[in-house]
């Protein structure tokens, strides 16, 4: 009786923890909230002076400059929605572009790193460091300013076989264009790829549960070369055409042209991350304990497969969450291309907050943009990681 | 594995001829790639020698080395900037003293330096001797700090604060000055440059940052919902911009949000948001440090009866700090490349002022690459040598092995 008696007695409210809790919630609510309100009341001050407008009708007018460079038809005619999906495209391709070269690059030099070679160990070594070491910007500048901006003229331009031609005006290559029957040539190497991925996966899987060998690797790889080879008969035999640049008259004439700008920001990005990358990799398989790879040969596999089945399967678990925030910081970093001229998304919003004067709205949509992309990257690369981390018990 | 007698010690070096077969010659495809890169290294080593020491001309740099570390700033002023650096190497010096190991590797890296700096044989009018000894006299400071801090009155809160102290003091001093005082005239911050700005901005934004970044990830933990949403809204919004569309939300955006009669000084903007940015992601690194705390660290504080408060301030916090000290200083490294951003909202740090120094005069217009690779290879001195301390630090703190 004594006990519940005692319980029961009042505590009061100011070491009531659930008092103090609501408390400090409410204050804390208040002090955000009228943080935001003094702004938002300094705002529409300041917009009601100037005669700025909030809305997002702009996106409809047209823009009135021109972009360098557009994956997508694009003249100053056009609107400023317009615009932002070519900025938006600039800014994908090069991220892309780079993501896919700098794990190349960062794969080969980790792997250089860990070589029993001491020299090719110390080349990749001073490759690392070097990047490391300095700031992206400085990186970026060194490439354009110092490199892409010094090229020999268009006359004079470097050659190098392919033909690829580096000249002042950019980077001309050689590149495959599709015939008018070009379509069913692509249509049949997609439904290939299609068919023999499914292939594998479905071949696999039934040795795993069956345990009867399917040669799942020899079907999947035989219906990748017969399905092009299909698509190839089936348009005439000339799926395809090599557009050479030309040179005619001051400037070269078809090809595949890369600006300068274009270049420079996917080298120096690619180089840059390469590094980081790099030293991702070497971790990665470090992890690896010796055991396990002596185990593997002990029980006969061979030097492939105790990479393949061993050795990469384990270090990925490590390499991939760090890989994921490089590749972000590689998509992020991409905005640095402003400042040797190509223009991307942050690029084409500063132009558009100078010009239509609408600096909040513009500016919002391109940090909601960046935001939205590192989301989306982060949430694929989560998934997959998912699926590669060891699942304890 | 057992070692007989005679093999305890360390092995005998291989002779040269031995290393070279087993490190570079060990298989065909090893001897290959031996070859490959020896060919590669000779070619791309002549080439850039050969430019260094023929091609390049280094006019742009060595016409006004000043320009590179103090920008703008008023020749007749320079004794501040001068005793801001004497100030802060004493007190590294007198650092190392306390701290020993945490801080020697810092300590000595900056006194070669200097020291080294000072001593550069470089003809200009614009290095008077002056500068020279301000630069010659910090190794010499540094070592007077460390005998000092080395004796054993002094003890580390001293020191700590002994810091802030010189930090009011230097703030008062580098400041744009006073209008009444002609010793500390006014020098406006568009002045100021060089190397100076981008380690202020380096070192402001990570030492304003991390009260802001320990709360933030308090916060985070935090058990009251609007307190913990708006960390987290705060933290993966700022980690998910690049840091120009933070720079430019200050530079631009921030005047249409402050009353309109408010004007804040283009340099302190970039502060801002250097600390705006860098706050998000001490706060994560922070985080990892409270996660690493066992939680019977906090039952057992909280049955001993203390509270909440003080459980955080006295149990968890001075474990978790000392645990994130390297990710800090792996922080700081980045800032300090990062501080390169502010050329983007008109700022001459140091890269700034490698774009200036090529419209000095139309010869050096085309001598990009000669300033940029001296910049290039002034920030690679400094973040190679900050993270190699770095890994000193971090064994002197035992980091990972307790």
């Amino acid at each position: 009786m004594v006990t519940t008696e005692h319980l029961r007695e009042r505590i009061p409210f100011w070491r009531d923890e659930r008092v103090l809790r609501a408390a400090a919630q409410i204050i804390s609510a208040l002090v955000i909230i009228g943080f935001i309100y003094w702004m938002v009341v300094n705002f529409f001050e300041i917009t009601q002076q100037r005669g700025m407008s909030l809305s997002y009708g702009f996106l409809k007018e047209p823009a009135g400059f021109p972009i360098a460079e557009s994956y997508v038809p694009y003249d100053p005619t056009m609107s400023f929605g317009r615009a932002f999906l070519v900025g938006l495209i600039n800014t994908l391709l090069v991220s892309v572009f780079g993501i896919v070269f700098s794990t190349l690059l960062g794969f080969v030099v980790g792997l250089a790193r860990l070589s029993s070679n001491w020299l090719v160990s110390r080349i990749a070594l001073a490759f690392i460091e070097f990047h490391r070491n300095i700031p992206l910007l400085v990186l970026l500048f060194l490439w354009y300013f110092g490199i892409f901006t010094r090229l020999p003229r268009v006359k004079e331009s470097i050659t190098l076989p392919g033909p690829i031609y580096i000249n002042q005006r950019g980077l001309y290559l050689a590149w495959p264009r599709l015939t008018e029957s070009g379509s069913i040539f692509l249509i049949s190497v997609v439904i290939g790829v299609i068919l023999a991925v499914t292939a594998w996966i479905v071949l696999r899987r039934i040795r795993e549960v069956r345990g009867r060998e399917t040669y799942f690797g020899w079907v999947s790889l035989g219906i990748l070369i017969l399905m092009p080879a299909i698509g190839w008969f089936g348009s005439g035999g000339a799926p395809l055409w090599v557009d050479v640049p030309v040179l005619q008259g001051f400037n070269f004439k078809g090809g595949l042209r890369l600006t300068p700008e274009f270049a420079a920001l996917l080298v120096g990005l690619t180089t840059y991350t390469a590094a980081f990358i790099a030293e991702v990799v070497r971790a990665g398989i470090q992890a690896v304990q010796k055991g396990q790879v002596e185990a593997a040969r002990a029980v006969g596999l061979r030097n492939n497969q105790v990479l393949g089945l061993i050795v990469i399967p384990q270090a990925l678990r490590v390499v991939i969450p760090p890989l994921i925030s490089q590749y972000l910081n590689l998509t992020k970093n991409s905005s640095l291309a402003l400042t040797i001229g190509f223009q991307e998304l942050f690029a084409v919003g500063k132009i558009a907050i100078n010009q239509a004067g609408r600096a909040v709205p513009v500016f919002l949509m391109v940090m909601a943009t960046y935001l939205a992309l590192s989301l989306f990257t982060s949430l694929v690369l989560n998934i997959y990681n998912r699926r590669v981390q060891f699942i304890e018990r | 594995m057992r070692a007989t007698a005679e093999s305890i010690g360390p092995p005998a070096p291989p002779r040269p001829v031995e290393w070279v077969r087993k490190n570079l010659f060990n298989d065909w495809f090893n001897a290959l790639l031996t070859i490959v890169s020896l060919g590669f290294l000779y070619f791309a080593l002549v080439a850039i020698v050969r430019w260094a020491l023929v091609t390049a001309d280094w006019r742009p740099v060595t016409v006004s080395p000043l320009l590179f570390l103090v920008g703008q700033y008023p020749r007749d002023q320079l004794w501040r900037p001068g005793f801001s650096l004497l100030l802060s190497t004493f007190l590294i010096g007198m650092s190392w003293g306390v701290w020993e190991r945490y801080v020697k590797a810092f300590a000595i890296f900056l006194g070669i330096l200097l020291g080294v700096l000072a001593l550069i044989p470089l003809e200009t009018p614009t290095i008077t001797f002056a500068v020279r000894a301000v630069f010659l006299v910090n190794p010499l400071l540094i070592y007077l700090g460390y005998r000092i801090g080395r004796l054993g009155a002094v003890k580390g809160r001293h020191v700590a604060m002994f810091w802030l102290i010189a930090s009011v003091l230097m703030v008062l001093v580098l400041l744009p000055g006073y209008k009444n005082i002609p010793a500390l005239t006014e020098v406006p911050t568009s002045a100021w440059g060089g190397l100076m700005v981008t380690l202020l901005l380096a070192v402001g934004g990570i030492v304003l940052s991390f009260p802001i970044g320990v709360l933030l990830a308090l916060g985070r933990r935090s058990s009251l919902p609007v307190v913990k949403i708006s960390s987290i809204l705060f933290i993966e919004v700022v980690r998910g911009v690049p840091l120009v569309t933070i720079l430019f939300m200050f530079s631009v955006i921030l005047a249409l949000f402050m009353p309109a009669e408010s004007r804040i000084d283009r340099l302190i903007r970039a502060l801002m948001a250097m600390v705006f940015f860098s706050a998000a992601y001490t706060a994560e690194n922070v985080r990892g440090g409270l996660q690493a705390i066992p939680l019977g660290q906090v039952d057992a504080a909280k049955a001993v009866g203390l509270t909440n408060f003080h459980v955080t301030t006295l149990i968890v916090l001075p474990q978790a700090l000392r645990m994130v000290i390297p990710a800090i200083v792996g922080q700081f490294i980045s800032l300090f490349k990062d501080t390169t951003l502010v050329v983007i909202v008109g700022i001459n740090d140091l890269l700034g002022i490698g774009g200036a120094v090529l419209n000095l005069s139309p010869e050096f217009v085309r001598l990009n690459m000669e300033v940029y690779l001296f910049i290039a290879v002034i920030f690679w001195i400094f973040s190679y040598f900050m993270s190699y301390a770095s890994l000193q630090l971090e064994k002197a703190l035992g980091v990972g092995e307790r």
